[in-house]
């Protein structure tokens, strides 16, 4: 593995091939906000708060910091009043979701985001899939999944698997950047119980 | 079929069936494609055969469902050969006519030719229509040739002529530098030179290399590549296989709607014929070369047009984009380098290889070069397919070609590119199409679709309309699409309902930015170009919505009213009995009014208001006139005499 040498924020920073840019300026204590990132997960892509401006060769572009890999003499910047925008415009609109997030809410104090923009739809959830992965890709189980396209996609356990796995996991829950993701499980096992408990009482 | 083992194995077999098909022997070509059939083109094909049966003349004329021609508008379409007397609109029972008299006598049915709407002229073969005239069809004039589901009648007029020519008289680098130096770019959209697409992938260093159609065509009235897989489906294949030789690829996928099933049924049934024949399997042609080809069905979702959407739902995951700073030539399908090229790209193929460069470059522009293929669709007299060198005008197209706009109304835009395309103003109409022109005017080529907008459209609305459509069809991977699109959505409907306020124009310019600047895929970056466009060009239409509360086209339905003119009321009843919700009163001899607290403004009593009366009237962003006092509603005898 090569050592490659960019600058970030003006400071000049190590790093090795194949690292994100993410990755190495959080190496160096340079913060780069993200809410879909997860350092055991396969980067998603997917907040978009992560963007940093690139320039390679005299070309400059935006980029999403978590997925793209470092090279020589690449120059970055984290903050700009461009970069400040688009944090602030996609924070208002996560904002509509789940407003009382605080994950959400320190950002937004950071890049003067209202939260009161857009006419409130309380989804909470707000599609990071931090759950989804981690149960895929860490724990292995895919109890919890995405359902759906779109503006209609929610995350949903998937009842025969959450059953009998989530009870002794629950790692994912303190993953979630709002409250929805517990929420969501209660409601999974309430059901499948009560469901059970009729089950049971027919039998009888 | 047999399995043919060489070039000349192929051309012997090619001549066979050439020596036993007489040109002059009449051939009745009924087109099969969608739209045609929907027209019932299967019962005239039926009754064809009955007929031609029936006649006991089976042994001497030919009867064969085609691909499309393109003319649309008037199918079912017809074309009798070796004449080639072109009959539109033909039904069942116009079957024992023409065999009688076209096929019996060679008289020519003067009631199943073109018309010319506005001359009166008329004209007997396809090339002397209008429609038709002003085209230059390379890849479109095939479709009425052939059954689409006879690998016979492709290789009789030259199927596989190109692939025989790649394997065996040119280098793979020879095949390559042809498809460069014919700088075709590509036609789903993007317009990256396919010459420059391949090479990438040929120079990857990984060896297992993949060559995917797509055919994920899904924007709204577009059905190009849908014409050109029913109807001519071995000339992707040939295309396909030649794009694998060039790049050293030996798999091939055809990434296709579930929605198209006869396209599906067509390609399916080439690849298995073409197996058969020996073009696709182990050592093709006893070239060495090997290559299979798999269909994969999409489940329709819009985004799997976009590249990495498509490779990832080909591999059996959910199709949502990657964000990949790598392009899918060097890491695409597994992560292996992979050409993906729209239908239209792949079919150009086989002719620039067999023609030659040179001839590809004589049609086009200098930056966009050969024809292309249009879904000419909306407020236009004549619908269908048009393919034309690139470089040809708008007001051409539309006109001369689309026969212009019906009804005697006036043109208001063409929106070009598909949903997340733009539309481009009558002021604009001497543009002359092609990649660049059309991304300068605010818009994009995206796969060719051309939807035309007369008068009565409301630019406010039609921003809506799209906007709303790609929301709906956003993966919703990233927030800059999904939630800023949802916005855009909201604040646009509520401006088509009058609801519109200072500071919402703004909004969405700053929403439109977000998407451009932020969004993960093609996708997301285009979006906006809907609302982009129709500001740039129509602005005072948002201006009037929002602060007059009025929609100058008299099209969005919460910001018009309807009165009745009582000076021109007859008090006949019609609108009266018509109304869906009994808003209007009046009675016989008693002039109407409509109560404009039930009505529900769905203009159905100004479409059944008889035309010498015209009494019923549109208004937007004025209030209706009061109505007449009671005691002069009513009608005397006298007057009606007058």
């Amino acid at each position: 593995m090569s050592e490659i040498h960019l600058q970030i924020d003006g400071k000049e920073v190590n790093a090795t091939e194949g690292m994100t840019v993410l990755e190495a300026a959080q190496g160096a204590g340079i913060s780069i906000p993200t809410l879909c990132h997860h350092e055991k997960l396969e980067p998603l892509g997917g907040c978009r708060l992560c963007m940093v401006e690139v320039e390679v060769r005299g070309w400059k572009k935006l980029v999403v910091s978590c997925v793209y890999t470092v090279e020589e003499d690449l120059i970055v910047t984290t903050r700009s009043e461009k970069l400040d925008r688009i944090r602030k415009n996609l924070l208002e609109l996560l904002l509509a979701h789940a407003p009382e997030s605080p994950q959400l809410q320190e950002m937004a104090r950071e890049y003067g985001a209202d939260k009161n923009r857009f006419e409130k739809e309380a989804s909470f959830c707000i599609h990071c899939g931090l759950c989804v992965r981690y149960c895929a890709e860490v724990a292995g189980k895919h109890a919890v999944g995405f359902i759906d396209r779109g503006i209609r996609k929610e995350i949903s356990f998937i009842p025969e698997i959450a059953t009998k796995e989530c009870n002794d996991c629950k790692e994912c829950f303190p993953l979630c950047p709002t409250s929805y993701l517990q929420a969501a499980f209660v409601l999974i096992e309430s059901l499948v119980s009560s469901r059970s408990d009729s089950e049971s009482a027919s039998k009888k | 079929m047999p399995q043919l083992n060489s070039a000349e194995e192929l051309e012997q077999f090619r001549q066979e069936l050439l020596s036993k098909r007489d040109p002059n022997r009449p051939c009745i070509s009924i087109c099969a494609g969608t739209g045609c059939l929907a027209y019932g083109a299967a019962e005239v094909i039926d009754a064809f055969k009955a007929e031609i049966k029936e006649q006991g003349l089976t042994a001497v004329v030919d009867t064969k469902g085609t691909g499309c021609p393109g003319f649309c508008e008037r199918g079912p379409v017809v074309v009798i050969y070796p004449e080639e007397i072109c009959y539109l609109g033909v039904k069942p029972e116009d079957v024992p006519e023409i065999v009688a008299q076209t096929i019996g006598e060679k008289k020519v049915l003067d009631r199943l030719v073109y018309e010319d709407p506005n001359t009166g002229d008329h004209a007997v073969h396809e090339s002397d229509i209008p429609f038709y005239k002003h085209q230059e069809r390379n890849i479109l004039s095939h479709n009425i040739k052939i059954d689409s589901k006879s690998i016979d009648d492709y290789l009789s007029i030259g199927g596989y002529s190109a692939l025989t020519k790649a394997l065996f008289r040119m280098t793979d680098i020879e095949v390559l530098e042809e498809v460069k130096k014919s700088n075709i770019r590509g036609r789903g959209g993007g317009g990256f030179p396919a010459g420059r697409k391949w090479e990438g992938s040929r120079n990857a260093p990984e060896k297992v290399k993949y060559v995917i159609v797509n055919a994920d065509e899904g924007d709204p009235g577009a059905f190009m590549d849908r014409a050109l897989l029913e109807g001519n489906p071995h000339s992707i294949l040939e295309g396909l296989i030649i794009g694998g030789y060039a790049i050293g690829a030996h798999e091939g996928f055809i990434y296709v709607r579930q929605e198209y099933p006869l396209a599906v049924e067509n390609i399916t049934l080439a690849i298995a014929q073409a197996e058969k024949c020996g073009f696709l399997g182990r050592n093709i042609l006893g070239s060495g070369f090997d290559f299979t080809v798999k269909v994969h069905q999409g489940a329709g979702a819009f985004v799997c047009g976009e590249s990495t959407a498509l490779m990832t739902s080909l591999e059996g995951r959910v199709g949502e984009p990657r964000p990949k700073y790598v392009r899918s030539n060097v890491k695409g399908l597994w992560n292996r380098p992979s050409v993906l090229n729209n239908v239209e790209t792949w079919a150009n193929v086989p002719l620039i290889i067999n023609n030659g460069a040179d001839w590809f470059t004589r049609y086009g522009t200098e930056g966009s070069k050969g024809t292309k293929i249009f879904s000419l669709v909306g407020k236009i007299t004549n619908t269908g397919l048009v393919e034309i060198p690139m470089g040809m005008t708008l007001r051409d197209i539309i006109y001369k070609i689309g026969g212009g706009i019906p009804g005697g109304k006036k043109f208001k835009a063409v929106q070009t590119g598909g949903p997340s395309g733009g539309c481009i103003p009558e002021s604009l109409l001497d543009l002359e199409v092609d990649f660049d022109e059309l991304t300068k005017a605010g818009s994009m080529m995206g796969s060719g679709g051309m939807i035309v907008m007369d008068e009565d459209t409301c630019m406010v609305d039609v921003a809506r309309y799209f906007i709303h459509f790609l929301t709906d069809e956003s993966c919703g991977k990233c927030v800059p699409c999904r939630e800023g699109l949802r916005q855009m959505d909201k604040i646009l409907t509520r401006i088509t309902e009058g609801k519109g306020k200072e500071g919402d124009v703004e909004t969405l310019e700053e929403f439109s930015e977000l998407a451009i600047e932020a969004s993960l895929c093609a996708l997301g970056k285009s979006a906006p170009n809907p609302f982009l466009s129709t500001l740039r060009y129509f602005r005072d239409e948002y201006e009037a919505h929002i602060k007059d509360k009025r929609c100058p086209a008299l099209s969005c339905k919460e910001l018009i009213s309807y009165y009745i003119d009582p000076a021109k009321c007859r008090a006949c009843l019609i609108c009266l009995k018509k109304c869906p919700v009994d808003a209007i009163d009046g009675g016989k001899r008693k002039i109407h009014i409509i109560d404009q607290d039930r009505c529900t403004n769905c203009g159905t009593c100004l479409e059944v208001c008889p035309a010498k009366f015209d009494a019923v009237i549109k208004v937007s962003g004025e209030p209706v006139p009061p109505s007449i006092p009671e005691e002069q509603r009513m009608i005397s005898r006298k007057s009606k005499e007058k």
